[in-house]
């Protein structure tokens, strides 16, 4: 079972000639093709097209040879891009390679696999696209977590090596820690947007899910980088992530916001919790009771954002250049209206609805400058923390995963899943999910995620840490 | 901020270029005065002289040299549009 293997074992059989990459991506797709119908990882995948790279594929590059599969949200050239949504599904077709692609493929990799996701990214239980529903593999009755759930099931099922998720407010995190996979979301600005369809574009960015933290450095290293294409790009060095993991971790400074562990976290993620908190005490680290005072204006402040950028950006779709286009339209205005109407989901309209709103004139400041001035203080809360600490530990979900449908009525409640995830897309920092442990419900052991989150631009000291813990488990 | 969301959920949706059914447009609205509600959380601190953030990491004046650089062609900026005609993507006429 190649598929069930990591991206580091996988590149010493290639290495050794034990393996090529035709065996690889025959084993990734026998693996999607007997698992797939049960959890719904992915919408489409091209394995001939995988078979042609595959067979020219060089070896001698660091991810030479290796399938990534990716959300149907990034643009890889002659494949679909779904974004989960009706507007895309029927005859999009990308034109160009995003430039996170540009990237993998310089490294060698193989693009392959298009993974289920919330409508534009918008949810935290992929039960919000329009073309399937994608389930848990731990507990098939349960969500994977979203918006990049396809992604965490097909890494955790193992259908996939590896796989790219996108990450708003927390859209790679959650979904990791639910599944039971590792998920990192780089600073903002490391990973170029270019190409990754955008939702909120102050707060996007990409990353990759693994099944080892050493393979998420991996993927990092061919990920990160400046892009001319996308203005936000950092134009700075990137680090080789992989020299960061081995080393121990006496004498960090790990800090415990006391503001996240509160009433309202399950029992047993807490439980998993404290027992890591107390393993890396036994690795040397040094735990500190911390303070971020403004953490309960950050669901708020994200659900000003977010949908007021996502109601700008999505107001290219209009069934004119691309996308699904009103048969019954008369006039331009009308196209327009039922294009997008006929075409975005419950879930888009009511965001794209709420931006709107919050946009409109008379509300602006009220809604839209008022959140920007929360953003600073959740930032500034962070750049205080840091002073002291050197990451910032937590768990990723407050809860283990939902019953399918058992969210579907409250969006709110579903909303305030995120608490812990959003603060740091809003302070654009790095943070990992990585699982630490199972609960036990109704006779199925549900995964439990541990966020690290790091200082601006130190994904090292976060993938550090959390090496260090996986190791010793 | 308003104390009360009096959301006129027609012109919203008018503005936002999205047409709702009466059951659509009910159920918005209380969906969204009850999101709009929590997000008054914001009004019980004080941001008076807090400057506001755009971006978490940001970088300005972001400009390139202004030299001729390859594009994409006429036939990938097509190839995805619903309608075409020679060679230029079609829409419903404008002008009377």
């Amino acid at each position: 079972m190649l598929a069930s293997s990591t991206i580091a074992a996988l590149r010493k059989g290639l290495t050794a000639g034990e393996i090529t990459p035709r065996d690889i991506v025959l084993d990734v797709a026998k693996s999607i093709e007997a698992g797939n119908a049960e959890i719904g990882a992915y919408l489409s995948w091209d394995v001939e097209a995988a078979l042609a790279e595959a067979d020219r594929a060089d070896i001698t590059k660091p991810l030479g040879g290796i399938p990534i599969a990716v959300k149907d949200n990034m643009n890889v050239t002659g494949q679909p891009c779904t974004c989960g949504s009706r507007i895309l599904a029927e005859n999009y077709t990308a034109p160009y390679d995003a430039g996170a692609i540009q990237k993998l493929r310089a490294g060698g990799a193989i693009p392959f696999g298009r993974l289920n996701m919330d409508e534009f990214a918008m949810g935290s239980s992929t039960e919000n696209s329009a073309l399937g529903i994608t389930r848990n593999p731990r507990d098939l009755s349960r969500v994977p977590g979203g918006s990049s759930g396809g992604s965490a099931a097909a890494v955790a099922g193992d259908l996939a090596i590896a796989a790219l998720g996108s990450d708003t407010g927390g859209s790679i995190r959650q979904p990791a820690a639910l599944c039971g996979c590792v998920g990192i979301k780089p600073t903002y600005g490391r990973v170029s947007r270019y190409g990754l369809v955008a939702f909120a574009s102050s707060l996007d960015q990409i990353g990759p899910l693994t099944k080892t933290v050493e393979d998420s450095a991996l993927l990092l290293n061919h990920l990160c980088g400046y892009d001319a294409h996308d203005s936000t790009s950092l134009n700075i060095e990137v680090p080789d992530f992989t020299a960061s993991i081995g080393r121990d971790i006496k004498g960090l400074r790990i800090g415990l916001p006391k503001e996240y562990y509160i009433d309202g976290i399950h029992a047993g993620v807490s439980a998993s919790v404290q027992a890591a908190i107390r393993q890396l005490e036994s690795l040397g680290a040094i735990i500190e009771e911390i303070s971020l005072p403004h953490t309960e204006l950050g669901v708020a402040t994200y659900y000003v954002l977010a949908p007021a950028e996502a109601s700008a950006n999505l107001a290219r779709f209009d069934g004119v250049r691309y996308g699904h286009r009103s048969s019954s339209a008369g006039d331009l205005l009308e196209q327009y209206t039922k294009s997008r109407s006929e075409g975005f989901g419950p879930e888009v309209k009511r965001r794209i609805l709420l931006g709107t709103y919050m946009l409109s004139s008379g509300y602006y400041d009220a809604y839209y400058i008022r959140a920007q001035k929360a953003r600073t203080l959740i930032r500034n809360d962070f750049t205080e923390a840091f002073k002291k600490v050197d990451v910032i530990l937590s768990p990723t979900s407050p809860t283990p995963a939902h019953k399918l449908g058992e969210l579907k009525d409250n969006p709110l409640a579903a909303y305030l899943e995120d608490v812990f995830t959003i603060p740091v897309n809003l302070a654009g920092l790095p943070g990992i999910s990585l699982p630490c442990g199972n609960v036990e419900v109704e006779g199925k052991a549900l995964p439990v995620g541990l966020q690290i989150v790091g200082k601006a631009l130190d994904e090292a000291t976060v993938l550090r840490v959390a090496h260090a813990y996986e190791q010793s488990r | 901020m308003p104390d009360a969301h009096q959301i006129d959920i027609h012109h919203v949706a008018k503005l936002a270029r999205l047409t709702l059914t009466e059951e659509e447009a009910t159920r918005y609205a209380s969906q969204l005065d009850g999101i709009l509600t929590y997000i008054d959380t914001l009004t019980r601190y004080d941001l008076g002289g807090v400057e506001p953030t755009a971006h978490a990491m940001p970088v300005y004046d972001v400009l390139r040299a202004d030299e001729p650089r390859p594009g994409f062609t006429q036939e990938q900026a097509l190839s995805n549009a619903p309608k075409r005609i020679a060679d230029q993507i079609q829409i419903p006429k404008v002008i009377e």
